[in-house]
């Protein structure tokens, strides 16, 4: 079991270096010449005003958390559609019936306007 | 002659007998078994840790004279400096002009977090490949996992919080927004892809990549339509291809989340990007094409790497189009096209492609035949999509019905 | 006893998720404990596939790493503009936390002795198609076929929650 990780393991390795040689290279290589008038944040040509990290719209939180839930309810499925082909009728029909739960409930956020983008 | 046919028979399955006579050789320097096998992995890991690096690079040169000959231009070609017939090293060009570019540091940026960014966006794009199935056999990919499609998944999305993470320590309030965009849109479509997903598994009866390219005696393109079509798309949006290109969004968000990355560093979310075109395409081609199976793959293994290839290339082909052609969408349009549409369509699709297939099952006590089976499924494909059709219109319906009495009222009150 | 690789990595792995731990409540800066607790996750993740779990490896990284972990940047940067300044770091019910976290030690320590501190438990051969076995019990009748359904009924209460807030807004 654990060998199957083996390379999962060794490509870790080769991931990290790759991530990190070119950088690593251009650090080697580039020009230091720092000024202040290019370290400012780019706004477009316009001085920046105020703080970068504003308070952002709630709208953004459920679209997470609604991912979340569906993640979740992914890896519940997974066990399920993996032996499926050889699951009775009734044990099908109790995962499509946890879909169609999910689906009410995204079809109620639906008509309650919370993915209205606003 | 004799040797021609051992030629021949060690260039049919050229891949697999250059890794058993590395094994030998070192075997031969006196390294235990296990050791040499290790290291016969390890160069395994690099090949196929570089594989998408070095597609990549003639990617881009490739999307820059297509995308050029669309919209009527030249491209990269070498009439100012030479760069190889029709341009072709121009992305090495791009590349080192980029590592030897400076770093612009803005000011107020969170260092760590800021430089540590770049890294971790290609470290996942290349963790992606560890379970991609190149050719027939265990010895063609990396490794088959149990878990297999769900390794990619996994990887995929713990790679979201990167995003945010290179948006935030920038200081910056267009990157803050186009993260947030970003992670908006990318967190939606992969509801959609793993549904999708699911449907695969589901009707392939297992989770390793091999298994799913085995279960495709007819493939599940023709079979099931419907999910290749919605894992399409939404893998269209994860790659942040054009209808919904709004993490970089040129002319709102000025690049979204990685507008104060300079040089190299810039370079690594570009590389990233393609990176992950690639990996989404041989995973399509995985999924839906039947991978690596094609005609004379017994009598030549290598040539399954070749199929691979060339499905692979298609699939590209067809992002590329796509990507050149269609305008963008806006965020409000992006965002409705996935939770109203998208997502509920797949989940249906899972149901009715989840209760169609055990229904075949159980209609066939001695086993559907293969094209039967595809014939029902792709059959039940196109009643659900007449079905979601007549739906949407009926709502569509209401919806004008509605709007035309909110206007014949509002006319009454103007009359009285 | 040999030291093998996955001792440690094991080593690694627990490092990881401790140093990670320890820096997820003791640094000022909000979006950094984020951070941090991503290396937590991934550090969990390794140490499930180091105990044969490839599934709760995938799904740590699935939904700690992917879901959970956006939801409290996202709940972090929603929280007005205050990531900038240190926090303190404790509010005012940092006795009902020391509590808790008392009571949660108190048992662990409880359930470490049961088994008692000398024995090693013995390492069992991790069962064939534990994938299989897991999704036939989550269905079955007999097995966890009402849990699973319930599980179903929650997430569903998450999104109407999730709803009721956008309403309230």
């Amino acid at each position: 079991m654990l060998e199957q990780f083996t390379f999962v393991g060794l490509l870790f390795l080769v991931a990290t270096l790759l991530g990190t040689l070119p950088p690593a290279l251009a650090w080697l290589l580039r020009p230091k010449k720092p000024h202040p008038r290019k370290s400012e944040p780019y706004e477009c040509g316009i001085y920046p005003h105020g703080e970068a990290w504003v308070q952002y719209k709630a709208q953004y939180y459920i679209f997470a958390l609604a991912f979340m839930v569906f993640d979740v309810e992914a890896v519940f499925l997974f066990p399920w559609a993996l032996i499926y082909n050889w699951l009775p009728l009734y044990a099908v029909i109790e995962g499509v019936l946890f879909l169609l739960l999910l689906l009410g409930a995204l079809l109620y956020a639906w008509k309650k306007g919370a993915l209205e983008w606003a | 002659m004799d040797w021609l046919t051992r030629l021949l028979a060690f260039l049919s399955n050229a891949i697999v007998n250059i890794g058993a006579w590395l094994q030998s050789v070192l075997m031969g320097w006196g390294l235990p078994e296990p050791t040499a096998l290790l290291v016969v992995r390890a160069v395994g890991a690099l090949v196929v840790g570089f594989f998408p690096l070095i597609v990549v690079i003639f990617l881009i040169w490739a999307y820059r004279k297509i995308a050029a000959r669309i919209q009527g231009r030249l491209g990269p070609n070498s009439s100012g400096t030479w760069a190889g017939p029709w341009g072709i090293l121009q992305t090495f060009a791009d590349a080192i002009k980029m590592i030897v570019k400076e770093d612009i540091r803005p000011q107020g940026i969170d260092l760590i977090p800021y430089n540590l960014a770049p890294m971790l966006v290609v470290f996942a794009s290349v963790m992606l490949w560890a379970v991609i199935p190149f050719g027939p056999g265990g010895s063609l990919i990396g490794t088959d996992l149990n878990i297999g499609i769900f390794y990619i998944l996994a990887f995929s999305s713990a790679a979201l919080f990167v995003f945010l993470m290179a948006g935030w320590s920038s200081n910056n309030k267009y990157a803050t927004v186009g993260a947030f965009r970003a992670v908006a849109q990318l967190v939606g479509y992969e509801i959609p892809q793993l549904l999708a997903v699911l449907t695969v598994v589901a009707v392939a009866g297992t989770m390793k990549m091999q298994g799913i390219v085995g279960a495709q005696n007819v493939i599940f393109l023709v079979a099931m339509p419907l999910t290749a079509f919605i894992f399409y798309v939404a893998s269209l949006a994860e790659i942040n291809a054009r209808p919904f290109e709004l993490l970089e969004a040129e002319s709102e968000l000025v690049c979204g989340y990685f507008i104060e990355y300079s040089g190299m560093k810039f370079g690594m979310f570009y590389l990233a990007e393609f990176m992950n075109s690639v990996a989404v395409a041989a995973i399509f081609t995985t999924l839906f094409l039947g991978g690596w199976r094609g005609p004379w793959v017994d009598q030549a293994p290598i040539l399954g790497t070749l199929w691979f290839f060339i499905k692979m290339g298609l699939v590209i082909l067809a992002w590329m189009f796509i990507q050149i052609t269609l305008p963008r969408l806006r965020i409000d349009q992006m965002l409705n096209f996935n939770w109203k549409f998208l997502t509920p369509l797949a989940i249906v699709n899972l149901c009715v492609t989840v209760l169609v297939n055990k229904g075949i099952t159980e209609a066939f006590p001695g086993g559907a035949p293969v094209w039967t089976r595809a014939g029902i499924l792709l059959l039940s494909n196109v009643l659900t999509v007449l079905a979601v059709w007549g739906v949407s219109a009926l709502g569509r319906r209401r919806e004008e019905r509605r709007a035309w009495r909110a206007v014949q009222t509002a006319e009454l009150e103007v009359t009285v | 006893m040999t030291i093998t690789l996955s001792h440690v990595l094991f080593v690694l792995f627990g490092l990881m998720v401790l140093g990670g731990a320890i820096a997820v409540v003791t640094v000022r800066n909000l979006f950094h404990a984020a951070l941090w607790l991503m290396l937590v996750f991934f550090g969990m993740a390794g140490l499930y596939v180091l105990l044969e779990a490839p599934f709760f490896a995938a799904a740590q990284l699935f939904i700690y790493m992917g879901a959970i972990g956006i939801l409290i940047i996202f709940a972090i940067m929603l929280t007005r503009a205050f990531m900038r300044q240190p926090m303190p770091r404790a509010n005012e019910q940092w006795w009902l936390a020391a509590l808790l976290a008392a009571v949660l030690l108190g048992v662990l320590i409880f359930l470490i002795l049961q088994v008692g501190l000398g024995e090693v438990v013995r390492a069992q051969p991790v069962p064939e198609h534990t994938l299989q076995v897991l999704g036939v019990t989550l269905v079955d009748p007999e097995g966890y076929a009402l849990a699973f359904e319930v599980a179903s009924v929650l997430l569903v209460m998450a999104l109407i929650g999730a709803v009721t807030i956008v309403r309230e807004r």
